[in-house]
């Protein structure tokens, strides 16, 4: 142990860049008997920066799919892929096949207003609209004609508030603006927003980050509850939660799957060793 | 450099903590290994004072792995531990716990020794000890070099010496009854040695389980209640990797 801290750093550093140069396909089985998503040869460029090389991934019914990786890798790219968010980024170029129940979602004919209803998406941010706790919720429901009655939305409003473990916490206050709640509300707020419009997969990208760890752990809790009805894919950048909460680990490095696994093997045993690296905190 | 690149983090600290940790289960290791040597020295030339200070040394195994476990707990709970790592306190852990267990029984050497030495008749068939004693000093040296080294081939190496153990432990105890049977007046006295076999016999164990945590420390894989036929099997499907 007498080798300075830069040699170290330095030695791991080249390490890594030597693995990812010998990188040919993701560790791991990448497939699932019965996808909700599934994933082909996946590229994606940002004007002539590529972002993400060929990725193959199946995002299963009823799961908890973790995405991990160190910042640029391309995880919230590929997250963003998975309901056309970045259609929006004008310099992205998005190829490959996305299917959700076996339909291009890259389709000419897809409605992306539609899509992004059976696909919902969180943000880091908690980002509620400025409008009142009940608004929120049943914006979505009326945009997409969900509810004939107000009866009717009344009650999506509550099942969805109530979904989202913030029900009580907000039901004698529905007009209240979102905005004036705590972070943790709203970001319970938003997944009630998202659950409204009954999605069938649901995208978090670093739900928590914002968060206290009393609301983390709500927010976890109430993950996998929504599991039981949906397929969520979850872009975090604390291990300790994707441990947690996931049933499946995605390890990306710039812009590769690296390797794909049991959460439990992953966090124990990983298979390949820039993923063991990343997750032991061995990045020079 | 060691094959778990146990000093490759971006926190040096956790770096030191870790191989502190190592340095400090090979010291106790040491001194265990060293307690056995002695016990046995002292038993076989019924050293009274070799015997004592055996005994007394015991303590300090036993401090050692309270504070061993102590280090473990706080790693879990400051660094979360991940793959290699978490599996390197696994191993930590349960590792401790078989060598206070091998102190106890070089312990009871000590206490043998100390208490037959008193008596001042030595009794016959203490020689018998010798062999088994050196096989298993044999086998527990290796065991902590492959911790040490951290070698998961040599560890099952050394684990599939256990069956060679139990089998001269056995040959030795139908000795022991044979003479018991011969001469009722020495069965006392002949039960002291197999006391003293059993607890050789108990080392060997213990070093056993100390060379399945290697093993899944490096591998991963937990070869515990599993077959020695099998974990060959396991080795070479490895190998062909």
């Amino acid at each position: 142990m007498t080798k300075t801290a830069e040699t170290t750093s330095s030695d791991t550093q080249s390490r890594n860049s030597q693995l990812l140069a010998e990188f040919k396909e993701t560790t791991g089985n990448v497939r699932v008997t019965e996808p909700k998503m599934r994933m082909d040869n996946v590229n994606v460029h940002y004007g002539d920066n590529q972002a993400i090389f060929d990725v193959n991934l199946d995002l299963g019914k009823n799961e908890v799919l973790a995405m991990i990786g160190p910042s640029g890798c391309g995880k919230s790219t590929f997250l963003r892929c998975m309901n056309r968010m970045n259609d929006t980024v004008d310099s992205c170029r998005v190829t490959g096949s996305l299917t959700l129940d076996g339909e291009d979602i890259y389709a000419p004919e897809q409605d992306v207003v539609l899509l992004r209803a059976r696909v919902g998406m969180v943000f880091q941010k908690p980002n509620p609209f400025p409008k009142s706790i009940y608004d929120n919720v049943a914006y979505g429901p009326r945009i997409h004609g969900l509810a004939s009655s107000k009866d009717e939305l009344d009650q999506i409003v509550e099942t969805s508030l109530k979904r989202a473990s913030i029900w009580n916490e907000v039901k004698d206050r529905l007009d209240a603006p979102g905005t004036g709640l705590s972070g943790g509300q709203q970001q319970r707020l938003c997944i009630a927003r998202t659950i409204a419009v009954s999605p069938e997969i649901i995208l978090m990208d670093e739900p928590c980050s914002a968060l206290d760890p009393i609301a983390t752990a709500s927010i976890e809790e109430l993950i996998d509850e929504l599991r039981q009805n949906y397929a969520i894919a979850i872009v975090t950048h604390s291990m300790q939660q994707a441990a947690r909460v996931s049933q499946r680990t995605a390890y990306f490095h710039l812009g590769r799957l690296i390797e794909l696994g049991e959460t439990k093997k992953i966090f124990t045993n990983p298979s390949h060793e820039l993923t063991e690296n990343y997750i032991t905190g061995r990045f020079g | 450099m060691d094959n778990l690149n146990l000093d490759q983090h971006i926190s040096h600290r956790y770096n030191e903590e870790l191989e502190d940790l190592r340095s400090r289960v090979l010291n106790m290791g040491g001194l265990v290994e060293q307690q056995v040597n002695n016990g046995l020295k002292a038993l076989l030339e019924l050293d009274a004072e070799l015997g004592e200070q055996v005994f007394s040394g015991d303590y300090e195994v036993n401090a050692m792995e309270v504070e061993i476990d102590e280090a473990c707990t706080e790693i879990l709970a400051r660094r979360q531990p991940a793959a290699s790592d978490l599996r390197l306190v696994m191993t930590v852990i349960k590792a401790i716990s078989d060598l206070e267990r091998i102190g106890d029984e070089a312990e009871k050497f000590g206490k043998v020794a100390m208490r037959l030495s008193d008596g001042g008749n030595r009794p016959t068939y203490f020689s018998e000890l010798r062999h088994l004693g050196e096989h298993v000093k044999s086998v527990l040296r290796d065991t902590l070099d492959a911790f040490a080294r951290m070698d998961a081939e040599s560890a099952l190496v050394t684990a599939s010496r256990d069956n060679a153990i139990d089998r001269e432990y056995n040959s030795l105890s139908r000795l022991l009854i044979s003479h018991m049977m011969e001469d009722p007046r020495e069965i006392k006295s002949v039960l002291e040695v197999f006391w003293c076999a059993r607890a050789l016999e108990r080392i060997g164990d213990h070093a056993n389980n100390i060379c399945e945590y290697v093993v899944y420390l490096v591998k991963g894989k937990d070869i515990r209640h599993t077959s020695q036929q099998r974990m060959a099997e396991d080795q070479d499907e490895d190998n062909s990797m």
